[in-house]
């Protein structure tokens, strides 16, 4: 049986996958950039429109990290306001679990999905870091051992406020003890879809007890089935069948009117998304040390990384992703001796590249072979430039997706449920 | 010359849930040119939805009148919602403010679970730091901070993003924000209490030496008004039946010359008579 594909729209991001030095790149905090996207993304029938947050602005070296694009909206309200705009694509936001409170949430998403009639989406995300931790009543930070415990408990305190509506209400573990009387009455979908990104062992297994969908890394054939069968393995323990959770890895795209083509502008697109001194910040991450007096056309910096916990870089995600610099200096010197790299070349060669380059019919291909063979069931889609940057996309692949039968032509219901089949 | 009439009304919470219902009230009021709309909210536990996705919800069907929803102190995060004020103003092309209020009910803080409440004036205490931190977060970004200077690679000048280091007694905020700073600069801060607000709604003219706006009920009449506002009231704010106010008292008003028939400004700082205020943290700023 041929599965249906599901799509979503990523605003453009706060990192270097989003090129803001391109000619067509928009405002990032105007509404009408919002709108913009989130029109696209329902023309072409797309499941949900998916906003991200990070509560403090990144720092690397003491300072403010200004390289990307800076600056975001409230999750909230901007999602209200799209619920004006729009009339059948989802809203899915980002709302972190350590630094709010269930009874607060749970109002704002049951308000949200009310405003919406029922497109609400949550993405739980956990934090682990003292340095966010400052900019909030509670300071301080969570254990990292904590923090899927405090998610959990908080995913799980807002579900009974959702279906309590109207009424009273009382909850109490080690991480809350509340009661009282929850106003906001059951709403369309009566709880939000949950979303989550989560891909260590404990995250894998909270999404796969609470999960709607997973906002994955894994876009490639092997490894997205390695995960895909992993995460649905783990449904049966909590009595779900594996189509109760889609799996929705991160996806770029570079598309032209033929591959080659489609080939050349991809390599425009990822110098301008590592100008030399992204290259070089880049650098001072994995090295976790100043390395601002190296050029980036030059050779990889001789001075060894400073191993032990990362001080260089603050709020930032990414970090974590390398868990032995030092081994992954010795394989990038390697590399870079191989094929003659200086520093920028190296950090374009080793840092994410797109996940679909081609002409609309291969990368609809593409899309189509990966979900067919069970490495994903859908992407979300993070243009790299605001807000035109999914116009080509929806053109183009989507239409052709839409002849191959794997992706719908309408709406045939009215909430984010019933676009992702979800219940 | 009578200077202009300034009037508003209040939404209270009710259990309408549609985005019609609200979307019907806040056109009716801006169809009428009133200055703003205050949006009720509580975390007690009254039937009713959040106030800042209400106002957030109507934005875009709307293009003039102010939107001003309730935000409770006592037990939300200061960060959080100068970010929501300041989308709420982005969303709204500078029309959005906030109304601050406490909550000394101790059955509310059980919501919470977090903190035992104190006395009401500790409240307004943390009220006014909390303002602070709001006008603060605002101003942590200057206005031309974002630069886009693809010869250096840099997307803003940080040296116009500032981090607040606000310490109180009941919360520390470190910033920046987020979120840019607001079309409005300060989106207007209202209250019951004097002391911080830029919009104080009292029956005391001489509360505040900010705008004092008297709160009413929909029946008054224009001669009451007129008396009121000589008596040195900035505004009215306007409770009861809606269809009272723009069906009997704004035509009673214009027919006597003293209400607008067209708004004169786009955004509520402008409505209200209020410059755009200069970012504290701007060099060769007076503050």
């Amino acid at each position: 049986m041929t599965k249906q594909i599901h799509l979503a729209a990523h605003f453009p991001g706060v990192n270097n996958t989003t090129v803001w030095s391109d000619p067509q790149a928009g405002s990032h905090i105007e509404f009408s950039s919002f709108v913009h996207l989130a029109q696209t993304a329902e023309r072409a029938k797309f499941d949900f429109f998916f906003l991200a947050e990070g509560l403090r602005l990144r720092e690397q070296g003491g300072q403010i990290y200004d390289l990307d694009v800076v600056g975001r909206p409230d999750t909230f309200t901007v999602l209200a306001a799209l619920a004006a705009v729009t009339d059948r694509l989802g809203l899915a936001g980002t709302i972190n679990s350590t630094f709010n409170e269930p009874y607060e949430v749970a109002r704002q998403f049951a308000s949200l999905d009310h405003l919406s009639n029922g497109r609400a989406a949550w993405n739980v995300v956990t934090s682990w870091d003292a340095f966010t931790g400052e900019n909030f009543r509670r300071g301080g930070f969570l254990a990292q051992e904590d923090r899927y415990s405090r998610a959990e408990s908080f995913l799980r305190t807002a579900w009974k406020l959702f279906d309590t509506g109207v009424g009273t209400f009382e909850h109490r573990d080690r991480h809350f003890d509340i009661s009282g009387t929850f106003g906001v009455p059951r709403s369309p979908q009566g709880r939000p879809v949950i979303l989550q990104a989560g891909d260590s062992e404990e995250g894998r297994e909270f999404a796969a007890a609470t999960a709607d969908a997973i906002f994955s890394r894994y876009a490639t054939l092997e490894e997205g089935q390695r995960f895909y069968r992993d995460v649905k393995g783990r449904l049966a323990r909590y009595g779900r069948s594996p189509e109760q959770l889609k799996i929705l890895p991160a996806a770029t795209f570079v598309l032209g009117d033929t591959d080659a083509d489609a080939q050349e502008k991809a390599a425009v697109v990822r110098r301008q998304q590592v100008s030399g001194a992204t290259a070089i910040r880049f650098l001072e991450q994995v090295w976790n040390r100043d390395l601002s007096s190296y050029d980036p056309d030059g050779p990889l910096p001789e001075v060894e990384p400073l191993v032990g916990e990362n001080t260089i870089a603050r709020g930032r995600a990414s970090v974590r992703m390398f868990k032995d610099p030092a081994a992954t200096v010795r394989e990038w010197r390697e590399k870079a001796a191989a094929k003659n790299l200086s520093i920028r070349d190296l950090v374009i060669d080793v840092s994410a590249r797109q996940t679909f380059t081609g002409s609309a019919a291969s990368v609809a291909a593409q899309i189509d072979d990966l979900v067919q063979q069970d490495a994903a069931d859908g992407f979300i889609l993070v243009p790299h430039v605001t807000p035109g940057g999914l116009d080509e996309f929806a053109d183009t692949v989507v239409p052709l997706l839409q002849e191959r039968g794997v992706f719908r032509t309408d709406y045939t219901g009215p909430t984010l449920r019933d676009h992702l089949g979800v219940r | 010359m009578v200077a202009p009439l300034h009037l508003a009304v209040a939404l209270p919470v009710t259990g309408e849930l549609t985005a019609r219902y609200w979307a019907g009230l806040v056109r009716e009021a801006e169809d009428a040119k009133l200055d703003f709309v205050t949006f009720d909210d509580a975390l007690g536990g009254a039937p009713g939805l959040d106030a800042v996705l209400i106002a957030a919800r109507v934005a875009p069907l709307t293009s003039r009148i102010g939107l001003l929803p309730t935000a409770v102190v006592t037990h939300t995060e200061p960060f959080h919602v100068s970010k929501a004020v300041a989308t709420l103003d982005h969303v709204s092309g500078g029309r959005g403010g906030v109304l601050l209020d406490v909550a000394p009910d101790p059955v509310h803080a059980g919501h919470f679970g977090r903190r035992d409440v104190g006395t009401a004036d500790e409240l307004w205490e943390e009220a006014a730091d909390y303002a602070e931190v709001l006008r603060r977060l605002w101003d942590s970004w200057e206005d031309d901070a974002e630069i886009r200077d693809v010869a250096t690679g840099r997307f803003i000048d940080r040296e116009k993003l500032h981090h607040i280091d606000f310490e109180g007694r009941w919360f520390s905020v470190r910033g920046p924000s987020i979120t840019p700073r607001p079309p409005q600069g300060h989106p207007p801060v209202a209250a019951t209490e004097p002391g911080f607000a830029d919009i104080v709604f009292s029956d005391n003219a001489s509360a505040s030496d900010r705008l004092v706006y008297r709160d009413v009920d929909a029946t008054v009449t224009p001669d009451e008004l007129l008396h009121w506002q000589e008596e040195g009231f900035a505004g009215f704010r306007l409770h009861g039946d809606l269809h009272t106010v723009t069906r009997e008292l704004v035509p009673r008003l214009r027919e006597r010359g003293v209400f607008r028939t067209e708004y004169e400004h786009t955004t509520l700082r402008g409505h209200l008579g209020l410059a755009r205020p200069e970012n504290r943290y701007a060099a060769g700023s007076a503050q």
